[in-house]
């Protein structure tokens, strides 16, 4: 395959040695000429010192017959630009862009990117998931830092299974507001009956998480069990 | 009629200055808030900080709704972005980049954007008061779709300038 790489940071460094190393057929763009001639040093003659956004350069490293374009500038616009050049001017058949902000992916994908990369998606999913599930997880902070936005995550032997809100003793306020079961998000009402596998969304003083903590998710155990994941 | 304007350099000030005389109700987006200043100071329109290619940041500037969007900073690529963002997240009828590459202005008029491309406005006014003929068309490029609909927004592929923005019929230099 020949690949063009556009964007001679860490991943693009990295990326280009690799693909070398698997036997693929690479040039690296990388506008700066300083880190061009650095990485020209460290890996051959694969490096053209050349604006990768720019059509005659990307023409110059042969994006006429190259199989792959990846985009992973650190700039989202410089990457959707670079993939949009490729495709549409030069017709390369798959396209491939970094994206640094995640409400970027479904506008890229909307312009024509053949497939976006999302550090920034891959690395929150990643914490998101290493947090241990009988915790509340803070979904975010509201009137400057006094309110927060919480989900419970309801386990079998949660005080909250099988009551209604309307039975739980919710702190002063904080209020929960919404349910989500098997994914579908509904407005949490007084006699709902909370199911194990809920995720129950509060909004509330930050000072009452604990007394929340207890009432949803159970007492803070005194030591962290090991097998809780 | 409401327009946004991402970036305020000269030439977006001076645009907002001139829109908002003809009554327009004007948003301006830049990253730095010194930038601002170039703004006079009977400007009675928003001026928001903040990353126009972000979809975030549009949405609080007030962009959903607007006529008329253009795109003046001085990264090609990011007046690209912003004005797709603005198109087709936003669906604003009118949207116009400034686009200095000449080959991307030319690859982007193809793909629907409609482009202001600095240097071959400014080679065109120069080819002019040397006497030779323009190069380029002048003014705005429409896209080649948009420019063959009907409507408002149809007409020639690069007459009909929007306020302020082109001169067609010679002595555009944009910028100084």
């Amino acid at each position: 395959m020949f690949v063009i790489v556009v964007g001679g940071g860490k991943v693009g460094y990295y990326l280009t040695k690799e693909l070398i190393e698997s036997g693929h057929e690479v040039v690296l763009l990388e506008k700066d000429p300083g880190r061009a001639s650095q990485i020209a040093d460290e890996i051959g003659s694969v490096v053209l010192a050349r604006d990768g956004c720019e059509g005659k350069y990307l023409a110059e490293a042969g994006a006429n017959r190259a199989d792959i374009v990846a985009a992973v500038t650190g700039d989202d616009e410089d990457n959707l630009v670079i993939c949009q050049m490729a495709k549409h001017h030069f017709s390369v058949p798959r396209t491939i862009a970094r994206v640094n902000n995640p409400k970027n992916e479904h506008l890229f994908r909307q312009l024509g990117v053949d497939e976006i990369i999302s550090p920034t998606r891959m690395i929150l999913g990643s914490i998101e998931q290493d947090i241990p599930v009988h915790e509340l997880l803070h979904l975010g902070a509201l009137g400057g830092g006094e309110l927060e936005i919480i989900e419970a995550h309801l386990q079998p032997g949660s005080p909250a299974v099988g009551r209604t809100p309307r039975e739980l003793e919710i702190p002063e306020g904080c209020t929960l507001f919404a349910v989500v079961r098997d994914g579908v998000p509904t407005p949490l009402r007084p006699d709902t009956v909370l199911r194990t596998g809920d995720k129950v969304i509060a909004i509330g003083r930050t000072e009452c998480e604990a007394l929340l903590h207890e009432q949803l998710i159970g007492a803070e155990p005194e030591i962290e069990p090991a097998d809780t994941r | 009629m409401k327009s946004v304007i991402v970036g305020c350099g000269r030439v977006g000030a001076t645009l907002a200055e001139a829109l908002e005389a003809l009554g327009h109700d004007v948003v301006i987006i830049d990253i730095r808030t010194s930038a601002f200043d170039r703004l006079p100071s009977t400007f009675r329109g928003s001026a928001i900080r903040g990353d126009g290619t972000d979809e975030d940041v549009l949405r609080r500037a007030g962009v959903d709704g607007a006529d008329f969007f253009i795109a003046l900073t001085e990264g090609d690529n990011r007046n690209i972005m912003a004005a797709q963002i603005a198109a087709r997240v936003f669906g604003i009828p009118r949207v116009v980049a400034k686009v200095n590459d000449p080959v991307r202005a030319d690859a982007y008029a193809t793909l629907g954007i409609a482009t202001l491309c600095r240097t071959n406005l400014m080679v065109d006014a120069i080819y002019e008061y040397l006497g030779y003929p323009r190069k380029h068309p002048p003014g705005v490029v429409r896209p080649p779709a948009v420019a063959a609909g009907a409507g408002p927004v149809g007409g020639s592929a690069v007459g009909e300038p929007v306020p302020g923005v082109a001169t067609p019929g010679g002595t555009s230099s944009q910028e100084a």
